[in-house]
């Protein structure tokens, strides 16, 4: 039999062109991806601004630390109100490692005054405050404005009227992300899953009802050629789905991208397993309801616990634990580690499971799926 | 140079859990035969045809295609058939025109879709999505589908279950070129006069077995009880038939069937009716017809359908 790229393609061609004629089709390739990202950005990015934690450490003992603080909070202090941009200041405990704290609450934000900053102010000498902040993140620069603001109020009332304070910028290990950074990831997974899975599922019932099936094995056409075409497909449609996701949460949200070529990787892994997946389902179910049922099931736990619309990471532990036996949960971590982490390594872990899972479901669902009948 | 059949079953048998649908039937088909396996729903017609598609596997007997096991040789087999499969369905959005392109795609022949259109005459709606087109026109492109390969053998299962008269007649255009191609058809109906009209030979199937088989002369003379004779009278008539002779007389709503064995019982009956004094009109004297064997070989309760017309 062999395979034919030609056949292939001429299917891929069929298919697609089916696709975009059809209403559902067109509409979850291109106008559901958008409203998902513009409802969820919506609900959860509370109108665009948001407000920032700055956590703060106080090693010095003297008066002139705790003046600094309050001159900090009263230049910008909305921990009460919780509406609209703002900083709201974090006291630190003095005997814990700051940088560590940071990274605990995966904030890039703060400040550190030195043990000897009353006596060195009083002194006459000079002396530095660290501030910590991630350098492409607004609320870091918001950050460092208000400290610089404070400093300078301090060197004009200061004893000698000479430049006393300076700042010590660091760069913070983690950063503080938003919710819409997660949500593009996750939206992105939740899309290469359910488009070619309710096809698929889908599909393998109405073709072998409408004796579709029955038609195409009268061709050359090979059940592998077939199943590849309908990958493809959605990898392209995937593909769409994510540049409109991304589209929008960038310009509309603010969310921030990596765009690397390990997005790519997991834009054409996702597919490749959902649709086999779908397959496999439709090709075991002996009726369409029963197809339907074993798909609704595979497909919803995925859909809410793989980390689609929060961060598997803000989820109980027996969810998490859950989450990590469910394929899209791969997916969506993955696509986090390159799009905002920028971590590879961790990254290469999930395209190894992805990858090893898809082969074994495409090889199952070619050999479960019949094009015709004993 | 000897005729190898076309198609050659024997002993065919295929059961689905406690039904036999297919009983051992026997029959061939020869090169550039239309043959017409005729038998009301459920009769096992489909499940024939689809082991001879390779669509489905036998239980037990000899099913060869141009001299291939169509299970076994699908692959090769599919190259050399072409297969509308009954209630024949395609995706809902391609054009005749890309469906024709397709299926030339994949059967690596560059076909004229405009050419194949116009052969089974369906140039009109080249451009129309499957979804819309009529009953009669999805199966016209079913057949066009089936021609993109150059076949050798035709199947079509039911391929005008459905249509209306005019369609129908339009399909049967078709079927007639496909003969004159030299190509040969296996087709299946519970339309009586389809059968008539398009096959060679027929086989009049039921209960998975093949309980008539020839051309409709063959199966008339055969399976027919001869000539009838037929009255119209009243019931004063029939009892007087029944009482006064020996002639197997049915009658109802008017009309008096008596089956004649031989020549006398023409006479017999003739004089009956005279001395009968009761009224009578339109006397005729006919042959049993392919639809009164086909009744009587597949009962009233079978779900006939005579076609409409
Ligand atoms: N896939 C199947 N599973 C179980 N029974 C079937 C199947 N296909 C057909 N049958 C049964 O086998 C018998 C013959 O069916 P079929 O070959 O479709 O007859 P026909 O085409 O003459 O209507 C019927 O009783 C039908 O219900
Ligand atoms: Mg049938």
């Amino acid at each position: 039999m062999g395979f034919s790229l030609s056949r292939m393609v001429s299917d891929l061609k069929i298919y697609g062109k089916s696709s975009l004629r059809s209403r559902e089709g067109f509409f979850f390739t291109l106008v559901f991806p958008i409203i998902l990202i513009l409802l969820f950005g919506a609900i959860f990015s509370g109108g665009g601004a948001s407000q920032s934690t700055v956590y703060v450490q106080n090693h010095d003992t003297g008066p002139v630390g705790a003046t600094f603080i309050s001159a900090l909070n009263s230049t910008s202090n909305y921990c009460s109100t919780s509406s609209g941009a703002g900083l709201c200041m974090r006291p630190v405990p003095a005997d814990l490692n700051f940088s560590q704290y940071l990274s605990s609450k995966s904030a890039s934000d703060g400040i550190i005054i030195p043990a000897n900053f009353s006596l060195a102010f009083e002194s006459g000498q000079k002396v530095n405050v660290t501030v910590f902040g991630n350098p492409s993140s607004t609320a870091s620069a918001v950050v460092s404005g208000i400290v610089a603001e404070v400093v300078n109020g301090f060197n004009l009332h200061g004893a000698t009227g000479v430049h006393q304070v300076g700042i010590t910028p660091r760069t913070a290990v983690s950063s503080n992300y938003k919710y819409i950074d997660f949500l593009v990831p996750g939206l992105v997974g939740f899309a290469a899953l359910t488009s070619p899975m309710f096809a698929m599922v889908n599909i393998s019932s109405t073709y072998r009802r409408d004796k579709v099936f029955k038609l195409l094995s009268l061709t050359p056409l090979t059940k592998t050629e077939w199943l590849l075409s309908k990958i493809i497909w959605y990898v392209g449609t995937t593909a769409v789905s994510f540049m409109l996701m991304a589209a929008v949460g960038v310009y509309a949200f603010g969310a921030h991208i990596a765009l690397n070529w390990g997005i790519g990787i997991f834009l054409v892994l996702g597919p490749f397993f959902f649709v086999s997946l779908g397959m496999l389902v439709g090709s075991v179910s002996n009726t369409p309801e029963a197809a339907s049922v074993v798909g609704n099931l595979v497909t919803f736990p995925m859909m809410f616990l793989s980390g689609t619309f929060f961060p598997v990471s803000s989820m109980p532990k027996y969810l998490q634990g859950i989450a990590h036996v469910l394929p899209l949960y791969y997916m969506i971590d993955g696509l986090n580690e390159v799009m905002i982490y920028g971590n590879f390594g961790a990254a290469y872990f999930d395209m190894a499971v992805l990858l090893g899972i898809s082969v074994v479901v495409f090889a199952l669902a070619v050999r479960f799926f019949r094009w015709r009948e004993d | 140079m000897a005729q190898v059949p076309a198609i050659e079953v024997s002993g065919l048998k295929k059961k689905y859990g406690d039904i036999q649908a297919v009983d051992g039937t026997s029959f061939s088909v020869d090169e550039g035969e239309v043959f017409s396996l005729l038998g009301p729903n459920g009769a096992g017609k489909t499940t024939t045809i689809e082991i001879l598609e390779g669509l489905r596997n036998k239980d037990s007997g000899t099913a060869k295609v141009l001299g291939l096991d169509p299970w076994e040789s699908g692959y090769e087999l599919h190259k050399r058939i072409g297969v509308i499969p009954q209630g024949f369905k395609f995706l809902d959005y391609p054009t005749p025109r890309e469906a024709l392109s397709y299926y030339g795609a994949l059967f690596g022949r560059k076909v004229d879709p405009d050419e194949l259109l116009r052969r089974v005459i369906l140039d009109d709606a080249s451009n129309v999505w499957f979804q819309n087109l009529s009953g009669g026109q999805k199966q016209k492109l079913g057949m066009a589908l089936s021609l993109v390969n150059d076949p050798q053998v035709v199947f079509l299962d039911e391929p005008t279950t459905g249509l209306d008269p005019q369609a129908r007649r339009a399909v049967w255009e078709v079927v007639r070129k496909l003969k004159d191609e030299g190509r040969t058809v296996m087709l299946t109906t519970h339309y009586l006069e389809e059968a008539e009209e398009l096959a060679d030979r027929v086989a009049i199937m039921k209960h998975g077995k093949i309980v008539a088989m020839g051309t409709t002369a063959e199966i008339e003379s055969k399976f027919g009880s001869g000539q009838r004779m037929v009255v119209k009278g009243g019931d004063d008539l029939l009892k007087y038939l029944r009482e006064s002779t020996r002639l197997h007389a049915e009658g109802g709503a008017g009309s008096i069937t008596i089956f004649l064995r031989d020549k006398s019982d023409a006479m017999v009956a003739l004089g009956a009716i005279e001395e009968s004094g009761a009224a009578w009109e339109d006397l005729t004297v006919r042959r049993d017809s392919l639809e009164d064997v086909f009744l009587k070989l597949v009962g009233e309760g079978g779900s006939i359908e005579k076609g409409v017309e």
